[in-house]
């Protein structure tokens, strides 16, 4: 099987080892009147990989995935999703690619099986094939009891399975997904997931888009997006290393208060409240903590609890969206 | 843009087939609904104008003057409501919408006729039921004048033989509807209506709805052709609304009893391009609306104005000349030319050859210009 796919990964036609991006973004733009939706971003996704495009909404994730799977013609720039321009021959990208929208239509008044049929149709899945498809698809999903149920029946997950079975009846060599797990119960989401490892270790090349970093250490590389432009791109693991200083959990009496200070205090890189605890981002706990605390103490902030953290891909996160709004705000 | 491919149409129209027929209510609506619509219609609309609720004044009280109310109640279009001796009481009934007529016979009346001298009568018409009013008038002029005649005739007989008098006589023959039965002439043009609405409806929010619940999206990033798109919601629907036209053809003729002196391969046709056109032209709204009910407004934004151009109810000669160019856009005009025709006439190809092709010619580019107007790639 895994062979198999690797063989239809590769239909695109490059040879083996040929080193060209699956997906190659350049100066890509989209705008809609006076917004800038996407702005000029260029990267590479390399074949066989997942990738995490990961952004708060509105920062153009949609929208850079809709100009992906060439149903939004760019502004500028272009991109080459298979080696097939979406600007000159955005129908040759469709045979290539399978895309997921947020919203991906299921007809809710055919059932589960007649959805996936119509779309095995559309694609012209060859009948010899389709068993064999279908019924690694339902071993995935779980999907198989529920055959014959009308998809408008089924629950949210369920639905969000359903449609990702449609979207991998034709075998696309790029997966486009967006915000595939967003919605979807803590069960279904561990299901997905599973199922996007399971296309990548059989080659095809996946791109999703999510809101929250907590998904994005599942990724191979990270794209952080903001007002339609590439913050930081990275493995996982070296944007957290990248965030560079110490991280503070800080557990205050007065939350508040104790952020004002932080932040007005010098010396401090970031301050963030996560519920009733601050991660506070200083260069050098020693060096800089005991002034911080003394000036706590004697504006009456008692501390309840202090212990140095490994910085989360959230607190990436934030930090690169501030970075990236306090560099704007600058120009 | 039109290269088709043939499974992938079959495949889309199965699936239209399957949504349609899934509800095996909405199912029965698709067959039942025009054949209520046909009897409701075809009773409703019905222009006849019989028992006209009459009062009559007769303030002259002879024999003659009841002969002349007689003459009215037994021409069948008249039915007296009240009688009463003064004008007064007439002035009131017609105040209160309770008769359409009134007729005044004064005092005198026979004895005028008996002298020779002119006889008059009123006739009052409520006006506000101008085609009632209008009718009714004609029918009641027709018939004091033929009392009128009768009298003078019998006057001049007492007085010795008749001189020899070259007369016309005026007879006036109905052509297709002898009795010019309403009906006859409404019930085809009713079918014609229907045929348009289901087809409208069928269509209208075909492309719309799959832009709202998402998939329209699924088929953009698909291969689908947008000939494959719009010629597989198409052709379902033709197939259902041509079932459609030979049920309510069924009815009108079996239930009505409406005549049918033309061709039936001809009615087929006509009504194939017309299907065409009404579709095309709801595949268009579905197309360029952005939600159902979008789409749902500008169907009636339509609909109307086609039917009152259509010469349905209105007959297109009496419109202004501007109008009248107007309504040559309307399919639902020639489509009821077409049916009226080859029902009541019996027109052949050779008449309703215009029609049709214009007809044709609307169908077809209204589609095409549907499927150029969806694109895979928004720009």
């Amino acid at each position: 099987m895994t062979t198999e796919g690797q063989a239809d990964g590769r239909m695109g036609g490059w040879a083996d080892g040929d080193p060209r991006p699956a997906i190659s973004l350049r100066a890509l733009t989209r705008k809609f009147k006076d917004l800038t939706a996407v702005d000029g971003i260029s990267f590479d996704v390399q074949p066989g990989e997942l990738f995490g495009l990961v952004g708060p909404d509105g920062a153009g994730k949609t929208t850079t995935l809709r100009m992906l799977s060439g149903v939004l013609r760019p502004t500028s720039g272009d991109a080459l999703v298979g080696g097939t321009s979406v600007v000159r021959d955005p129908e040759g990208v469709k045979h290539r690619i399978a895309y997921m929208s947020q919203r991906f239509g299921l007809y809710t008044d055919l059932t589960v099986r007649e959805n996936i049929d119509f779309y095995a149709d559309l694609y012209r899945v060859p009948a010899a094939e389709r068993p064999a498809r279908l019924e690694r698809l339902y071993h995935f999903s779980a999907l198989g009891p529920f055959e014959n149920r009308l998809a408008g029946k089924l629950s949210g997950g369920m639905k969000q399975k359903l449609s990702l079975c449609c979207a991998l009846i034709h075998r696309p060599e790029i997966l486009l997904l967006d915000e595939p797990t967003f919605g979807v119960d803590p069960i279904s989401r561990r299901d997905l997931w599973l199922i996007l490892h399971e296309m990548v270790a059989e080659g095809v090349t996946v791109l999703v888009t999510m809101a929250y970093m907590d998904e994005a250490e599942r990724c191979d590389h990270v794209g952080l997006i903001n007002r339609g432009r590439i913050i930081a791109l990275d493995r996982p693991a070296a944007l957290q290393k990248n965030l560079g200083g110490h991280m503070l959990a800080v557990r205050p009496s007065n939350g508040r208060q104790a952020l004002d200070l932080l932040r007005a205090a010098p010396g401090v890189r970031r301050a963030a409240l996560f519920g009733d605890t601050i991660h506070v981002t200083i260069e050098s706990r020693e060096r800089d903590w005991p002034g911080l605390e003394a000036g706590l103490r004697n504006a009456g902030v008692d501390l309840l609890d202090v212990h140095e953290i490994e910085p989360g891909l959230e607190d990436v996160f934030i930090q690169q969206v501030a970075a990236a709004d306090a560099a704007e705000a600058a120009v | 843009m039109f290269g088709l491919n043939r499974e992938r149409l079959r495949q889309m129209m199965r699936k239209e087939f399957r949504q349609t027929f899934r509800d095996p209510r909405s199912a029965r609506i698709l067959f039942v609904a025009p054949v209520i619509q046909l009897l409701l219609f075809g009773y409703a609309v019905n222009t006849d104008v019989r028992n006209t609720r009459t009062f009559v004044v007769d303030r002259d009280g002879t024999a003659e003057s009841r002969q002349l109310t007689d003459a009215i109640t037994a021409s069948g279009y008249f039915q007296i409501v009240g009688r009463g001796e003064r004008p007064a009481q007439l002035v009131d009934a017609m105040d209160h919408g309770t008769v359409v007529m009134g007729v005044e016979i004064p005092l005198g009346f026979a004895a005028d006729l008996a002298a020779g001298r002119q006889a008059s009568v009123q006739v009052l018409v409520d006006g506000s039921t101008a085609n009632t009013a209008n009718v009714a008038l004609g029918y009641a002029t027709q018939i004091i004048t033929r009392f009128g005649l009768q009298h003078a005739r019998e006057v001049l007989a007492r007085a010795g033989p008749l001189p020899a008098v070259a007369g016309v006589d005026f007879r006036a023959r109905a052509w297709y509807n002898p009795n010019l039965e309403s009906r006859v002439y409404n019930v085809p043009a009713v079918m014609g209506t229907i045929v348009m609405m289901m087809s409208l409806l069928l269509t209208s929010l075909a492309v719309v709805r799959e832009r709202e619940i998402g998939t329209l999206e699924q088929l953009m990033v698909s291969p689908l052709k947008p000939a494959e798109l719009i010629l597989g919601k198409t052709l379902p629907v033709v197939l259902i609304a041509l079932a459609q036209l030979v049920l309510v053809t069924g009815v009108a003729l079996l239930w009505f009893g409406i005549p049918f002196r033309g061709s039936f391969a001809l009615l087929a046709v006509a009504g194939l391009c017309y299907i065409l056109s009404g579709l095309g032209i709801g595949l268009l709204i579905s197309t360029i609306s952005a939600t159902q009910q979008e789409a749902f407004m500008s169907m009636f934004f339509f609909f109307l104005p086609a039917i009152m151009l259509s010469g349905f109810m209105f007959p297109v000669q009496n419109m202004p000349k501007v109008l009248q160019y107007l309504t040559l856009l309307d399919p639902i005009r020639h489509f009821l030319e077409v049916v009226r025709g080859v029902f009541l006439r019996g027109a052949g190809w050779g008449i309703l050859y215009k029609q049709i092709l214009i007809l044709f010619a609307m169908g077809v580019s209204v589609l095409w210009f549907a499927t150029t107007r969806f694109r895979k790639t928004t720009a």
